[in-house]
């Protein structure tokens, strides 16, 4: 048992932070703030070509056949760094949708929920209550999961859909639609629950990498704003925020590790229990540390301009697309 | 990453499994919290068994006459004993935990000779002299003195918080040699024969009714200078050694018990209907989490040490996490418990283990055999086999609240994490 970063992992978390660094730097990132398409089709290719999109696919399939835990690694980069774009629904749909993991093809997903007081409708898209729809400009395909299925939806095909004028995550453009067409099946319940579990563990990923660069942006200006005579990180309750920051984003990180590695080794935990854990913590530390982050720029936290917010936002969307943290905690409730 | 485990760490597990089965269930009954000479005799002859099966010091380096585990089968060891529900540490705390491992580190050859083998064969109880009334969270400014005076020290001072101090044979003591406003710079370490003359103990009653520390008042006690441990005032750094020997699996017993813990209040949760309660399920849903979550970082603390060989920091964030979320799982089970959690003791036709079926009842409906003594005298999270009872209850959630201060207070875990982990400047 060895439960720290393998040499493999720790190089690999280093590649992707200066990719992220070289291709995705915050100035640029933010210069397409509130955009209806934020992808940066170049970094997009980056990200296909470092193997973000297939990295988990087997390697006959054209994928580099690495494991779970390594996604997550990766996956906590690309969160720490805001990377735009529906990241995790193109590599979850690689090997479903055709074009997804070389980059080619821009998937995005949606989960949708059926009408209040409509029958839940067996092998069918259930998506007729209004859904909301990150991303939908930039996409090539359009997965719905629902419960017992998987669909595969030419956006094109997505009658009028609704522009949302202000989307709270300024890099995370939104549309919302009535009803959406049924698509291409191409999973059923199996791959439906796997879709479900594996999306929890890598959008927990993605969390956790927000709440890691909450916890630095927060300390850095904890050291270097002076008040009093002093900076004030040097004051406990500044310093406590920033301690218990920390431990939100430790212990998320560790549950999400825990919930990748059991993905990779069915043997050694419930993989469904660790991924919900995981889900449920990880949103809960990028949401708190978020809004932590804000408190500790005090004044400068409400502005614009330090970009403590777009973290807190793209925390509130990430987690709204993983079930949200009740239904989370009964699921893990059930099987503890 | 890897959680699985290598053939020789699940060799070891399955020997010491099959062993915990025999040995466990021959323990004769346990005593009660409150009668500590009972408590030294349970504890220290469950020392010796696992001794004779060379179970004893499973942290300890051979040299020091330990098993030299592995961090890794540190971790498995605390797993299976839990799983057992072998009884804890108990009174061999500060000699197991704390006292032999600086001897271990910093004693001198005659030192270890004479100091080491009791504690691991369960023969000799060490009690800890660090707090005093003025020096609590700041240990660095402890005042009991220590005059030079031929081949003894001459000590007077008092000491709080000493657990297991009328049942121990040896004080580990820290005391000011240097001048008043040393500080760090200024400490010895001493071991404190507790037979000496000058020594006074009073118990203090905590929350929960129990004696489990107190103070000590030493009036001019001699303390031979052979007795000091590592140079004289250079006291602090012996302690620190001490601290730092610990491998990353402080407080991952708590975490395991807690889990059993969690599972007890669910199953209470079924007999009393309140896992009807969406709010309930969640509650437990979120703790069990932030539970599981705490396994995952337990070993990966482990993994850390298992590496580098010293433990990281992130002990500091396990200790205060942890102890935080206890508190929380107390709440839950009082909650639970209704009107029941507002005794100690059973109150009839409220007893959340669901022996009684109906108020008035004269006669437990359950199964017979002598009351569990935890049940009354408050156990702190001890679930036994069967469901938890009052004393489970109540117990867990008062002593919960010494979690948070205890082996430094969450306040302080915020400040080392803050300063040591994040380099924030200090206060």
């Amino acid at each position: 048992m060895d439960f720290e970063l393998s040499e493999d992992e720790l190089a690999l978390a280093e590649g992707m932070r200066r990719l992220c660094a070289g291709r995705f730097p915050l100035e640029k990132v933010r210069a397409v703030e509130g955009e209806a398409v934020v992808l940066d089709a170049a970094g997009w290719s980056e990200l296909a070509d470092a193997g973000v999109f297939g990295l988990r696919l087997p390697e006959a399939d054209g994928g580099l056949g690495l494991p779970t835990a390594t996604a997550a690694v990766v996956f906590e980069e690309l969160g720490r760094a805001l990377v735009p774009g529906p990241v995790l629904a193109s590599h979850l749909a690689a090997g479903l949708v055709p074009g997804a993991a070389d980059g080619t093809v821009v998937v995005g997903a949606v989960r949708p929920r059926p009408a209040p007081g409509r029958p839940w409708q067996p092998g069918a898209s259930n998506a007729v209550a209004p859904v909301v729809l990150e991303h939908l400009g930039a996409l090539g395909a359009l997965v719905v999961v629902d419960e017992d299925r998987i669909g595969v939806v030419d956006p094109a095909a997505v009658g009028d859909a609704l522009k949302v004028q202000r989307p709270l995550d300024p890099l995370t453009p939104l549309w919302c639609v009535d009803s959406l067409p049924e698509g291409d099946t191409v999973g059923g319940a199996a791959e439906a629950a796997r879709w479900r579990r594996d999306a929890r563990v890598l959008g927990g990923a993605l969390l956790v990498g927000l709440a890691a660069a909450t916890v630095e942006l927060a300390v850095s200006y904890a050291k270097d704003r002076e008040q009093f005579g002093r900076p004030i990180g040097s004051f406990q309750a500044v310093k406590h925020l920033c301690a218990d920051m920390l431990v939100r984003a430790e212990v998320a990180r560790a549950a999400v590790h825990a919930a990748a590695v059991t993905v990779d080794q069915p043997d050694v935990g419930d993989a469904d229990r660790a991924a919900a854990g995981a889900a449920l913590l990880a949103g809960e530390a990028a949401v708190a540390n978020g809004r932590t982050c804000i408190q500790v720029h005090g004044g400068m936290g409400f502005t614009w301009e330090i970009p403590a917010h777009l973290y807190l936002m793209r925390a509130r969307v990430l987690a709204a697309s993983l079930d949200g943290a009740g239904p989370l905690a009964e699921l893990v409730a059930e099987r503890f | 990453m890897d959680l699985r485990y290598t053939p020789s760490e699940e060799a070891f597990r399955a020997e010491l499994r099959s062993w915990l089965a025999a040995a466990v269930p021959a323990l004769g009954p346990k005593p009660s919290s409150l009668d500590w000479q009972g408590r030294r005799r349970y504890d220290t002859a469950w020392q010796r068994t696992l001794y004779d099966a060379g179970y004893a010091g499973i942290d300890w380096p051979t040299e020091g006459g330990g098993r030299g585990a592995s961090p890794v089968e540190q971790l498995i060891y605390l797993e299976e004993l839990e799983r057992a529900h072998a009884p804890y540490v108990g009174v061999n705390f500060v000699g197991l935990l704390h006292a032999g491992p600086t001897v271990i580190v910093e004693g001198t050859p005659e030192q270890r000779a004479r100091f080491l083998p009791p504690i691991l064969r369960g023969e000799e109880v060490w009690c800890q002299g660090f707090s005093e009334p003025g020096a609590g969270s700041d240990l660095a400014s402890l005042r009991t003195r220590a005059v030079r005076d031929g081949d003894d020290y001459v000590v007077s001072g008092q000491k709080i918080w000493t657990s297991h101090a009328e049942v121990a044979d040896f004080c580990e003591l820290l005391v000011r040699t240097g001048s008043e406003d040393s500080r760090h710079r200024g400490i010895s370490w001493l071991i404190l024969p507790m037979d000496s003359p000058g020594i006074e103990f009073r118990p203090l009653r905590t929350i929960a009714g129990s004696t489990e520390f107190g103070e000590l008042f030493l009036d001019e006690v001699r303390v031979p200078v052979a007795n000091r441990v590592g140079e004289e005032n250079d006291g602090w750094r012996v302690t620190m050694t001490t601290l730092s020997f610990e491998r990353g699996t402080a407080f991952v017993g708590e975490a395991l018990q807690s889990m059993e813990l969690l599972r007890a209040y669910r199953d209470l949760a079924g007999r009393t209907g309140a896992w009807e309660d969406g709010e309930i399920r969640r509650r437990v849903g979120h703790l069990g989490a932030e539970l599981d979550a705490l396994w995952a970082l337990a070993r990966r603390n482990v993994s850390q040490a298992a590496r580098t060989g010293v433990p990281g920091i992130g002990g500091s964030v396990f200790k205060l996490a942890l102890s935080e979320l206890r508190q929380r799982l107390a709440e839950l089970g009082t909650d639970l418990a209704g009107p029941a959690a507002l005794a100690w003791d059973d109150l009839p036709g409220f007893r959340t283990d669901g022996t009684y079926a109906t108020a008035g009842a004269a006669e437990p409906a359950g199964p017979g055999g002598p009351p569990d003594p935890e049940r009354t005298a408050g156990g702190d999270g001890i679930v036994g086999d069967g469901p938890v009872g009052n004393g489970v209850v109540v117990g867990t959630w008062v002593h919960s609240f010494s979690r948070t201060i205890a082996a430094g207070t969450s306040q302080i875990q915020r400040n080392i994490i803050a300063e040591r982990i994040l380099g924030l400047p200090k206060s």
